[in-house]
């Protein structure tokens, strides 16, 4: 399908006098409605399409048609065989830059392919329409984003070369998430193989014109790709080959020559001498991140009212409600703004980070060289810790707010949709699902071969590994607190939004002891010698005495108290919603120090190498002295 | 552990029809002890008090209630084990113990027991457990602090749950389990002497023969300010707990203690023989044993 152009632009045209065009209305497979013209190219044209079969909602797909003109049956059957291809690759693949398939179906000699409806512009639309140049940074993270999904192709069994990259085949989603588009031409690579020459001029490298295409080739065109990004200089109608000639940073002196020298290592001639893989220039564009962004215009930090300076700060693009993980000197942490981040502790450096569809509730939970999230878009995603590339993901039917957990084996976690999940930790595979009356926002405390957690529907549950529920003990309003057990797993500590924190036998779910606090409790508990720390939105942090659940000391902040406290040797630490983090003496609960950040304080902090790192609502990651 | 995978119900041990063993079982015709212990839930106790060989009256007291329900539903085993040895001249202490049981069963059966009996589960507004002990011995201390005046209780109770204990206590009484071959003391005595021992200012030795061992820091019916002692333990299969008051320990080294709790056939056997070895050691004060053994699995 060689100059098809299948631009998915936003919002659709009117199909009105088009020629060969589906008719506005139109109704495929009695099934999907075509609402307008996305894209049109020479054999094949895209619509938007809404799936009928969902009548309470609109639910948008694109639906790519390929039609064949030629008279030649040949090539009417080489046309619809590169159709066929091009569905099987992309039903296959599962990554977040790459859109779904959702149907494949033949109708009046004419083919389609239902998919994903991506919402947001290519990114040539995106050059053209910005007046000067594009910000480095902005670049660097799509940069970073097309590499990893050519990675994910090249390293696919078999490898899957894109051949066609360019920026009119990349989309922009509502997101900020990069997704390719147009998988018309990827091709299943066999070494050695010569292929018919397709691709786009200006854009490919010299060997495809040869009819030859590896991983390679893609390196090219994504070098191209982001030297037309960054220099403004379209290639297609520059001479051929001529980025040697055409440095970046003459065009674009913004642009740093370590960047530029990446972007040039992709684009040499000879394919030998051109960067190997796409997972080496990750590698290679990770280092350019840099040490503290803040150039998404975060709040700026208050000082004044603080009796600690950060060691480090880092700002992310949305809120930061969760507990950082910290992992063999890396610290990772989940926003609002869809995405895990992997920075280094000592430094705040950014090393990778990996993109969901939904804002990230929850925190991040390291295991083994895994770290798994979960995320609004109903996913749990299992990372490589070292690449941050996807390893596994899990669907379920509702959001994650859950923190998953690991053991025997097996992750741990809950999900709007009312089940306890348990899937296998290497393949992500469901091993089984129990179902509870509400949400489960809870995450899970593990024991021997007992599961605890907590449920909207106000109980906490107890189950055996197999996902028979043992006990279930029903408070009065929703438990959205994580359970915690003491020493000697006699005691499961928990809070209820009914207000109580409550200490429960483990082996019957028996009340042996209740502490009544004025407002729900969120807060998750921690303890410590004999002590149970829990924060309440009554504004008070509490130490408990773990054996009685009697009162040892309370503090008050000027807000809620729902992060969830933390213990390191002699100090307690919690977030606050009145914006502070609190350091306090865990003896006596006396003041040691706070910081004040720019907004409610709801992540909760985590402890290593004497710094606490914890999140504000303020966007701003804060590494702090102990 | 590979324990992955949609389970079956795990199996019911089969439950004997009446049939089976006629109609009215006599001793003669009682199921195979092996058959009984493959259907047996609960616990089995044991009870046994005595003068001893010295003292004229008996001021112990001690108070026992199970219940254990066999139907489909899962209901809890629960137990409720007390002891007490009164102090106090002119029968005072006798009055002390048997109003102090009384009362810390009557407050456990009320706020525990009957709520359990009518929801078959722990329900959210149900009393917690320290609450429940920490309340009845509270009231049983006021209890004796104001109607016998002058007079004073230890008092050692045990509140089973499954297979959980829960114990409150107060005095000189102890609680042991015995698991596994091996004996563990889970109460601390609140007299004087062990106090010392405690500080390092007396050795264990001179602690058993000193004059004020029976001398107490702490008991019931001292009215204001008690301070109460709360545990909680596990009851392994085939453990056996055993309450006793000082005429007990006092007689008999932990070795002897641990040989009988280890080959009596039943606790009531030996209840039975742990009073015998302290009569037999010299009986010098009034002798009370409780034992409650868990079931086997």
């Amino acid at each position: 399908m060689g100059g098809l152009d299948t631009r998915q632009i936003h919002g659709a045209k009117s199909t009105d006098g088009i020629e060969g065009a589906l008719a506005q209305g139109r109704v495929l497979q009695s099934r999907y409605e075509v609402l307008g013209i996305l894209g049109l190219g020479g054999m094949s044209a895209v619509y938007q399409g809404r799936d009928k079969r969902f009548p309470n909602v609109i639910k948008l797909c694109a639906i790519k048609e390929m039609k064949s003109h030629s008279l030649d049956p040949q090539m009417r059957s080489v046309a619809i065989q590169n159709f066929e291809r091009e569905a099987d690759i992309l039903a296959t693949l599962s990554h977040p830059s790459i859109p779904k398939v959702y149907d494949y179906f033949s109708e009046e000699a004419r083919s389609y392919l239902v998919m994903e409806f991506i919402e947001g512009r290519d990114l040539e639309a995106i050059i053209n329409d910005t007046p000067g140049f594009l910000p480095q940074e902005q670049v660097l993270d799509w940069a970073i984003q097309l590499c990893d999904v050519l990675a994910f192709l090249h390293e696919h069994t078999p490898s899957i070369i894109f051949r066609d990259m360019k920026p009119s085949n990349v989309m922009l989603d509502k997101h900020g998430r990069l997704r390719l588009i147009d998988f018309g031409i990827a091709k299943n690579f066999q070494p050695g193989q010569k292929g018919t020459m397709i691709g786009t001029e200006g854009y490919s490298p010299p060997e495809q014109y040869r009819g030859v295409a590896d991983q390679r080739t893609d390196i090219y065109a994504l070098g191209a790709t982001l030297h037309h990004l960054l220099s403004k200089q379209d290639p297609r109608v520059e001479p051929p080959f001529s980025f040697n000639e055409r440095p970046i940073t003459t065009a674009n002196p913004t642009v740093s020559p370590e960047f530029a020298q990446i972007i040039m290592r992709a684009l040499e001639y000879e394919p030998e001498r051109r960067i190997i893989s796409a997972e080496e220039m990750i590698r290679s564009l990770i280092t350019l991140r840099p040490a503290a962004s803040t150039q998404y215009g975060a709040a700026a930090l208050n000082l004044n009212s603080s009796d600690v300076l950060p060691l480090w700060t880092f700002a992310c693009e949305d809120e930061i409600r969760s507990t950082p993980a910290l992992d063999k000197g890396v610290l990772y942490v989940t926003a609002y703004d869809y995405n895990l981040y992997a920075l280094d502790a000592s430094s705040g450096k950014f090393l990778w980070k990996y993109p969901t569809e939904g804002g990230l509730a929850a925190s991040p939970h390291v295991h083994e060289d895994r770290v798994l999230i979960g995320s609004d878009d109903r996913v749990v995603y299992c990372i490589n810790t070292q690449t941050g590339r996807i390893v596994w993901s899990c669907p379920t039917q509702g959001r994650i707010r859950s923190t998953p957990r690991v053991e025997f084996g097996h992750v741990f976690f809950g999900s709007d949709d009312r089940f306890l999940y348990a899937a296998n930790f290497q393949s992500g595979r469901v091993a089984w699902k129990v179902e509870t009356e509400g949400s489960i926002r809870s995450s899970a405390a593990i024991s021997d071969d007992t599961i605890f957690i907590g449920s909207e529907d106000g109980s906490l549950y107890c189950l055996d590994i197999r996902g028979t529920i043992r006990w279930r003990y029903r408070s009065k309003r929703a438990i959205t607190s994580s359970p915690v057990l003491n020493a000697d797993n006699k005691l499961v500590i928990v809070g209820s939004q009914d207000g109580t924190v409550y200490g429960l036998d483990t082996a019957s779910g028996w009340v042996v002891w209740r502490y009544r606090t004025d407002k729900p409790v969120i807060s998750s508990p921690s303890i410590g010698a004999n002590v149970v720390y829990i924060g309440s939105a009554d504004g008070n942090l509490y130490a408990l005495e773990v054996k009685s659940g009697k009162l040892i000391w309370k503090y008050a902040t000027e807000g809620q108290v729902n992060s969830s406290p933390v213990i390191s040797d002699e100090a307690v630490y919690v977030g606050s919603v009145d914006g502070n983090v609190y350091s306090l003496d865990a003896k006596t609960g006396s003041l040691r120090w706070r910081l004040r950040t720019g907004g409610p304080v709801i992540s909760s902090p985590v402890i290593g190498a004497d710094v606490v790192y914890i999140g504000s609502n303020d966007h701003i990651i804060y590494a702090l002295p102990t | 552990m590979k324990l992955f995978g949609r389970s079956k119900k795990a199996e019911k041990p089969q439950r004997l029809s009446t049939q089976d063993f006629g109609d009215t079982p006599t001793a003669s015709n009682r199921p195979p002890a092996s058959v009984l212990t493959t259907s047996r839930s609960g616990l089995r106790i044991g009870r046994s008090t005595n003068v001893g060989r010295v003292r004229s009256h008996n001021e112990d007291s001690s108070l026992t209630f199970e219940s254990s329900q066999d139907s489909d539903e899962s209901v809890a085993t629960l137990g409720l084990f007390i002891l007490a040895d009164g102090m106090g001249g002119h029968q005072a202490g006798e009055v002390a113990s048997s109003l102090a049981v009384r009362i810390v069963a009557n407050s456990i059966i009320r706020d525990i027991y009957l709520p359990y009996l009518m929801n078959g589960a722990p329900s959210s507004d149900q009393t917690p457990l320290t609450d429940a002990l920490q309340g009845a011995v509270e009231t049983a201390n006021m209890a004796v602090h104001n109607q016998v005046p002058g007079s004073g209780t230890t008092l050692t109770c045990a509140l089973v749950i499954e297979s959980r204990a829960y114990l409150a206590h107060v005095g000189d009484s102890r609680a042991y389990l015995y698991y596994n071959q091996q004996l563990k003391q889970v109460t601390h005595d609140h007299s004087y002497v062990d106090k010392l021992v405690e500080m390092g200012q007396l050795t264990v030795e001179a602690a058993a023969v000193h004059p004020q061992r029976n001398v107490l820091y702490r008991a019931v019916g001292q009215g204001d300010q008690l301070e109460i002692d709360l545990h909680m333990i596990d009851l392994p299969p085939n453990s056996r707990l055993l309450l006793c008051c000082d005429g007990l320990w006092g007689m008999l080294t932990d070795a002897i203690i641990t040989e009988i709790l280890a080959s009596a056939q039943t606790p009531q056997d030996a209840c039975d023989q742990l009073i015998a070895a302290a009569n037999e050691a010299g009986g010098k004060d009034n002798i009370t044993a409780v034992i409650a053994e868990s079931a086997s699995t």
